[in-house]
Formats: structure tokens, sequence, C-alpha cells
């Protein structure tokens, strides 16, 4: 098996494929193995129905580096966005919806609550000041616990002065809130459950959290350090759906040399003489390369794909014990037209509409996930990315994209067996708001956590490969060992949204893991 | 009186009630959540009797832990430091298990009864362990400690016993070698095994057979001086034979709280227990990396002059330089010589000469400052031929 790569990216997801370009742009030959039919993971397009494409999991872009963009040219591949600094609306029952938007102040808010429109500038400013903290992390590598050495402390140094620099005042809120819950701090500063319920949302998206779970403001900052067209803690849509940014990154890669196979599910990562030597596919066919880094949640890659025999005992016990219960599903409608949302303004349509109202409202969804039961009455979270591009849906016709929480992986039901009771639920959810959705479904699909699970390979249905709790954070994601993307085995490391900064589409991950490949492996 | 909320505050051996009537100074110790005879009566007759005639020791507080499955073997190896595909079914093993920094976790024996079955003991408590250890792997592991009890054997004439039993095919066990019976009816395994650095066998069978057998040991005994041992006496043959002791001689790192108390089986003189050539196991990179840059310390043999033993004692180097201290000490009335265990720091566990220990001896309630030269000797300090004679020889 003589090596016609210097490295194998296991997994073709934004992360990987981020990973694969920074180091083709390096000279490394690198040969990308995906599992599915084509690259994305959960960043990918469906075709939902014949003319009918939606993106199948990730819908919305708040985070994507800016950096990797302009490193990788990603605009000259094809990336672009139909449609920037998307307000968040808060659906209301009664139809008197207050719309978001950053720090802006709308109309509509300053007419449900006069505190809340005072209230919300410097809220605003003041959790911005905080995700700036972190802002800087999120391209970094973390630093090594104990032992480490000149770079690690160098690292602990500039984020404990990044915290020193909001003041000392500042400085002191910023260690209150770090740890808190969403609900405690949202209730300090707003009265109105519409507006808490709506930002609370972005403390548990994604996560195994509820409202008045610890650590769920820190998931709030993190979303908010991130940047979309631009902006700090905006909201944009990829045009060409989410497919579209995946498609960008491959064609990134492949110009920059990246081979890149889909349909290739990797079922060993394989080791010689303590270091990594290549891979074997399902079919049996192997691949060598002297390095291999892996795209695929730690869980997968450690366990299944490398193999306990490999590693140390305290360490497959710590990956074991990742938590890692997805709690989200994807429900995705092919329209026949556009719905009615009882009050909400044509213009508002494009916006994110959250059905969150109040903080109450979703603590109890959550309530029901921790015994094994989805929601009775869910949070969702509704794009309709059709009206800002006509390629998505025919003409007239329009695609609906939205989150549901809670869905929780491990469900007392069998999902296949829940899924059409599921699937009602949600349509009828939203349909609360917009009564003639119903009628106006031409295709509906849902994506459960199983799904996730068995269609993407995220162990669990994890959005993040595993919780972004303090305790999977930073230095301590996935798990102390492998936390600086390289692991226990010499030759093997992670890029994906198991480690550090986690999930969402930012693909920081993958460009933080090929720096480290490219400082720690020679060239063949 | 109101009731204690638990019915005894130790449990008993499945020998309790043969060994308590005989403990006649009551002087236990726990060992494992069980009471443990410390010694019957008197420490230095039941001493001089495992050098000298046969003696029994109570076994059963071991904990034992029976490994099967298709991925036994290839799960021992992962466990422990040592290679064991060279361990064939009907041997015995001694062998260290560490943690991912390489620090050892405890040691014991391992039993390979057959291609995919084994049985490890050790002193204390891992089925935790074990069983993190086995994620990923087709094996099963019980702990089958209260099942199984075990009586020890030790002693020049321990031999006649056996023979006194009728078990004659156990002239030609080796030392680590074991061999099967059928006893009452059920199968007894006895390994020709011990702590004592003697000649002597070990008995394994069910709880509910081992009062019967202690009955016909004690029996078969009589003629060649048999008596029952506690561990104050069974220590002081340990240290003659140069084992070392978890807890005594060093922390095991499951119980440290202190990270740097941990102890490799290179610091603990245990070389020749590590293989890296087998393929990985636990802590075998942060081994390798310590072969490389050198341990830091190492557990060693003293001689030290005088007869003071020298009990808890510091070492220094020339006269004021702290290099190290001992764990383990005894005058040893076998060897006529005043021996300890000892760590000392790198690289004074190299030095020839100018090693001293600080004693502290007790004249009458008044404390007396000895410091005593010492050197560095081989382990084990007794070594009879009788060890590993075999057949065994005639005392
Ligand atoms: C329902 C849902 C909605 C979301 N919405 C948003 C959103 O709006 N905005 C946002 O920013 N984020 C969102 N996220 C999160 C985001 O999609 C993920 O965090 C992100 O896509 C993870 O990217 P990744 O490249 O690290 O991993 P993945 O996308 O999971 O990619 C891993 C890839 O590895 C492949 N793979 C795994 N095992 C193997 C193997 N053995 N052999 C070969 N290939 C293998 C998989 O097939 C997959 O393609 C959402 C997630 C979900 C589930």
């Amino acid at each position: 098996m003589s090596a016609a790569f210097d490295v194998i990216v296991v997994g073709g997801g934004h992360n990987g494929l981020a990973c694969a370009a920074y180091l083709a742009k390096a000279a490394r030959r690198v040969l990308v193995l995906e599992a599915a039919s084509d690259v994305g993971g959960a960043a990918a397009n469906r075709e939902i129905a014949p003319g009918f494409t939606v993106s199948a999991c990730a819908h919305l872009l708040h985070s994507l580096h800016p950096k990797v963009i302009a490193d990788l040219d990603l605009t000259r591949h094809g990336l672009s966005l139909s449609a920037s600094d998307i307000p968040t609306v808060a659906l209301d029952t009664g139809g008197k919806h207050v719309v978001l938007r950053r720090d802006q102040v709308m109309e509509s808010l300053t007419a449900h609550s006069a505190a809340d429109a005072a209230a919300l500038p410097a809220f605003y400013r003041r959790f911005m000041s905080y995700a700036a903290v972190l802002q800087p992390f999120l391209t970094a590598v973390p630093p090594r616990l104990g032992g480490g050495g000149r770079q690690d402390r160098l690292t602990l140094i500039k984020l404990a002065w990044a915290v020193r620099k909001l003041g000392r005042q500042e400085m002191r809120e910023f260690l209150r809130v770090i740890g808190m819950n969403v609900a405690d701090i949202l209730e300090e500063a707003f009265e109105s459950d519409l507006v808490k319920g709506a930002l609370a949302l972005d403390g548990v998206l994604g996560t195994s959290f509820g409202p008045r779970s610890p650590g769920s403001v820190f998931t709030l900052l993190y979303r908010l350090a991130g940047e979309a067209g631009g902006l700090r803690g905006a909201l944009a849509h990829p045009r060409g759906g989410m497919g579209s940014l995946t498609q960008a990154l491959a064609s990134a890669a492949r110009a920059s040399g990246a081979e890149i196979r889909c349909g290739a599910p990797v079922a060993r990562i394989l080791a010689e003489e303590d270091r990594t030597s290549g891979v074997e596919l399902r079919s049996g066919e192997r691949f060598a390369a002297p390095t291999v880094v892996s795209n695929a949640d730690p869980r997968v890659t450690f366990l299944s794909l490398l193999g306990a025999e490999h590693l140390d005992t305290g360490f497959v016990r710590r990956v074991s014990n990742l938590r890692q219960r997805g709690l989200v599903a994807k429900l995705n409608l092919a329209l026949d037209g556009l719905p009615s949302f009882a009050g909400l303004k044509e213009a508002d349509m494009g916006g994110r509409l959250v059905i969150a109202p109040g903080i109450d409202y979703l603590e109890r969804a959550f309530n029901h996930s921790k015994y094994g039961e989805y929601s009775e009455h869910p949070a969702v979270e509704i794009t309709i990315p059709s009206i800002h591009d006509r390629s998505l849906a025919p003409e007239g016709k329009h695609v609906l994209s939205a989150v549901v929480q809670y869905a929780p992986y491990d469900l007392k039901r069998n999902w296949d067996d829940a899924r059409e009771a599921f699937t009602d639920l949600a349509v009828e959810t939203i349909a609360a708001y917009a009564p003639d959705l119903p009628r106006r479904i031409l295709a509906r699909q849902v994506v459960t956590p199983l799904d996730l699970e068995r269609d993407y390979g995220m162990t669990g249905g994890h959005w993040h490969h595993g919780d972004l709790a303090l305790d999977q954070l930073l230095m301590l994601r996935p798990v102390p060992g492998a936390a600086q993307y390289a692991t226990p085995l010499p030759g093997l490391y992670l890029c994906g949204a198991g480690a550090h900064p986690g999930g969402g589409v930012m693909a920081a991950a993958g460009r933080n893991a090929a720096r480290q490949v490219m400082a720690m492996e020679g060239v063949a | 009186m109101t009731q204690p909320p638990y019915k005894a505050p130790l449990l008993e051996s499945p020998l309790h009630s043969r060994t308590a009537p005989l403990c006649l100074g009551n002087e236990w110790t726990r060992w494992g959540g069980y009471a443990s005879v410390d010694t019957y009566l008197n420490t230095e007759h039941e001493y001089f009797a495992i050098r000298n005639a046969a003696t029994l020791f109570d076994l059963s507080p071991m904990r034992k832990y029976r490994v099967s499955g298709p991925d036994a073997a290839r799960y021992v190896s992962r466990l422990v430091t040592r290679d064991v595909d060279g361990l064939r079914p009907g041997r015995v093993a001694y062998a260290v298990w560490c943690d991912d920094l390489g620090k050892v976790l405890d040691d014991g024996t391992i039993f390979r009864f057959g291609p995919d079955e084994f049985r490890i003991c050790s002193q204390e408590r891992h089925l935790c362990w074990f069983l993190d250890c086995a994620i990923g792997y087709d094996v099963n592991i019980e702990d089958v400690s209260e099942r199984i009890a075990a009586i020890s054997l030790q002693g020049p004439r321990s031999f006649k016993v056996v023979q006194a039993l009728g078990l004659n095919d156990c002239r030609t066990l080796k030392p680590f070698d074991m061999t099967h019976f059928d006893f009452d009816g059920g199968p007894m395994t006895i390994s020709r095994t011990g702590f004592t650095g003697d000649l002597g066998y070990e008995f394994w069978l069910a709880s509910e057979k081992a009062v019967s057998l202690w009955d016909r040991l004690m029996e078969a005994g009589q003629a060649y001086g048999i008596r029952p041992i506690g561990s104050r006496a069974l220590d002081l043959a340990r240290i003659e034979a140069g084992f070392i002791v978890p807890l005594v001689d060093f922390m095991p790192a499951g119980e440290a709280l202190r990270p740097s108390r941990g102890r490799s089986p290179f610091e603990l003189g245990l070389d020749w227990l590590v293989d890296f050539g087998k393929g990985h196991f636990v802590g075998r990179r942060a081994l390798l990396a310590e072969k490389e840059r050198g341990r830091g310390r190492r557990v060693v043999g003293l001689d030290i002059a005088g007869n003071k033993p020298a009990r808890d004692a510091l070492i220094y180097a020339g006269r004021s330089k702290q290099v190290g201290a001992v764990t383990s000490a005894m005058w040893s009335p076998t060897c006529k010589r005043n021996i300890a265990i000892a760590t000392l720091d790198r690289p004074y566990d190299t030095m020839t000469e100018g090693l001293w220990v600080e004693i502290y001896v007790d004249k009458e309630r008044k404390w007396e400052k000895a410091m005593a030269p010492c050197r560095i000797a081989a382990r084990p300090f007794f070594k009879p031929p009788r060890r590993s004679a075999t057949p065994p020889l005639d005392y």
C-alpha cells in the first residue's frame, strides 16, 4: 500500500471540506471520503419534490467564519447570500408579532413594550461585548490543560486578558453571567414573554438545554460571536440553499487539487506501529496515508472507526460519556403558494419566524424531552427561503424549512412509528399562526434525530456532534486528550463539530484542524 | 439500645467460623471490607512457621475476576503491561495495570484457564476499571470474589501436607503452574503461588467447600507443624521475598489525590513487566515517553547497618540531602540482615555508597536518632532453593 495521499479526510461535511481545502492549498495531497452520495453532511440540500430544493438540515448562516470565506475565495467558488441581516419575528398567537433585528428597535417592539424597547439596545451592546471576548478563540487552538507549552500559556493569557479588557465592572458581570441560564438573564432585562421567548431560543437551539438550564447564556453568546454578511450577530440566507455553500467549499478544495469521493463510507481507520496508516472503506478498499483527519463525530471516530484497542481506558471512558443526545428535528415542506400568517407584514415573511412565546413555553417544551417524549407544543424556527431565492421552487411556489425542538433522539416510541404523528404536530403548530398552511402542502419531509444518525452519521442526531456545554468546551472539547485536534494516536486528527469551537455552519473547526495538521505533520 | 443500621461493620470470610475461634489474641485487620486476621496469637511463631514448617492463610478476601469470551486474551493484553500471549493455559503470571498516564493502579496475578478464559486476582476492587477497559471488546467480566474462597498453604513442609491430602500430582507443579482436582464433588484449583517467597500452594474452590478444605488441611498438617497465620507474619515474609505492596510501598494511582504520587512500573522497578512489543496497552504511550525521558525515582531493596528496623525512615545522600524514604523494613531473622524496601530519587537509586538511613529508635520511651549507612541490595533478600525446586525438596 503506497501512499498516494498525504492526508485522508474522513467525511465531506462543511468542516471536512474546509479542512481539505486548506490542506490542499498548502500543497498537501488530500483525499476526502464521504459516505453519502454527495458532500455537505448536515449542510446540504435535499430535493423534496421535483423542482423544490431546501436546505436539508442547517438553513441559516450566522457563524460562517469570514476568514474561511476569504482564505478559500468562496465567493469565486459560488457562495453568495440571497438575503442578509434578516429579522427575527417573534410570532404571537394574537397576531401582534414583534420584529427583532440585533440592537434595532422596531416599531412593533415599541408598541408591544416600551420598557423592552428601551432595554434592548443596552442589553444587546453588553452581550455583544461579551461575545467579542469569545470571538478570537473561535479560530484558536485551545490550550492544553496542565503541563502545556508556551503556546498554551499564551492562549490562556489572551483569554484572561480579553476578559480583563472589559473593565472591572463588566468583567465581574461577564464572569457572573457566563455560567447562568438564559431565562434568569432575560428576566432581569425584559418584561415581555414574547421577547424573552424569542431571545431565549438562541440560547437553547441545537442544545439539550431548556432556558433554565445552566450554561444556556454561553450558547447565546457563542451564537452572537459569529457573523454573517459582515455583521456580528446577524442572520443570512445562502443563495441556493445551504448545499450551495458546501458545493463552493468542495469546488475550492478541488481547485487546489483535493480529490473528493462520495458514496465511500469509511469502515476503519487503520493504524500501524502506533500511527495512522490509512483507512479501509466498507467495500474493503484501502487507501494509505500517514495522516487521517476525521470529520465524523468523536464517538464514531474513536470507538467505531479507530477502535478502543488503540486508546487508553480513561480516554475511552471520556469519549463514551460524551453527552450527545440530539433534541432537534427538521421539517421541510413544498408549498403551492405562500401561507398567510395572520398579522404578519409581507416584508417580514422573509425573516426568521419563531414560535417561542415565552420562557415557560420553551421550558415546558423541554420538559417532555427529559422523559423521552417530543414536545406537545414545540419551539419552531421557520424560514421560507424561496421568498429571497427563486431558484429553490417553481414559479409561484415555495419551500418552508423549519427547525422543530424538542424532539429527543431517545424517544420512548420508535421514531419510525412516530414520524407521521410528529410531522402532523409540527405542521399544526405552525398552522396555529398560518391556518392555510396544511392546504398548501405539496410534499412534506421530516428529518428526525434518528434520521440524522442514520443518514448523516451524527451520533445521537446531535447538531454539534456533542453538547456545547461548559464541561465540553474549549480545552475540554470533545475531551481532554483530543482538544487540540490531534488525538492520542499520532497521525489522527479531528476536524468536525465535535472539536472546538463546535457545530453550526462555521467551518472554524475544519480550518483550525488544517492548521494544526500543517504545524504537526511534515510533507511526505 | 438502638440497633445499628448495619448488620456487621465488616464482612466475614467463608472461613470465619474456623479462623475466629483460633484468633486467640482477637487481633483483626480490614481487607477489602472483610475482617481478616492480623495475628492469631504470636507473630513470631507464625513467621517462623512460614520459614520452618507449614502455614495456612485465609486468602478469601482477595478480589477475583473471571474474564471470558472471544476477546479475553486481547482484553487482558490491553489491560496489563506485560505480554500474556506467552502465558499458556495452566500458567499464572504476576502483572500490573496502569492508567492512561502509565501509573500503576494495582498489581495482581493472572490465571489462564483456557485460550478464552482468565482469572485476575488482586487485593483491591477494580470492577469499574476492568469494565471500562472492556469497552469495544467482546469479553465478559464477572466479579466472582464471593463465590470463590482461597487458602494459601506456605512453608517448606507445605508439599508434605499436599501429599497427605493425596494430591500427589502437585509434585510436578513448577512455580506459577496450576492444576485442577475434584474436591468434595466440585472443582478445586491448586496453583504453586504465594506471597512468601517460599515453597507454597494456593487452593481455590467454591466458598461453600472452603471450611471442609480448611479442616482437612489442618488435620493433614498436624504432623508437619501446621499453623494458621495472620497478615502481620505474612508481611514479614513478603518483605524478605522482596515483594512490594500497594498503599504501603507506593500509592496506587487510583487512590492518590496528588497527581505526582502515581508510580510507573519503571519507578517500581518492574521494568521486566513492560512489553512495548505487544501492541497497544493502557498507558503505553505515557510509558514509552517515560522510558525516553528516564524515570524520576525507583523502588530498591536496602541493606542497612545494625539491627534497628528502619521503618518509615528518611534516606540521605551524605549527611543532609534527602533523596528518598523507606516504605517497608524489618530485621530479617532468616537472613540475619537489616533489610528494607525504599524509594530513591534519581540518580541516587544507583549510588553505590554514601547513602544513610535516619532511624528513630525507641529505647523504652526514650527516642534516639541513629544514622545508619545503607547499600542498595538485590531483591529477593531471601531466595532459598526450595522456592523453585521441582519436584519439591524434602523437608
Ligand atoms: C436540524 C438541524 C438544523 C441546523 N440548523 C443550523 C442552522 O440553521 N445554522 C447553522 O449554522 N447550523 C445549523 N445546524 C448545525 C450544523 O448543521 C452542523 O453543526 C454542521 O453542519 C456540522 O458540520 P460538520 O462538517 O462538522 O459535520 P457534518 O455536517 O455532520 O459532516 C460530517 C460528515 O462526515 C460524514 N461521515 C461520517 N462518518 C463517515 C464515515 N464513516 N465515512 C465517510 N464519511 C462519514 C457524514 O456523512 C457527513 O457528511 C443544524 C443542525 C441540524 C441537525
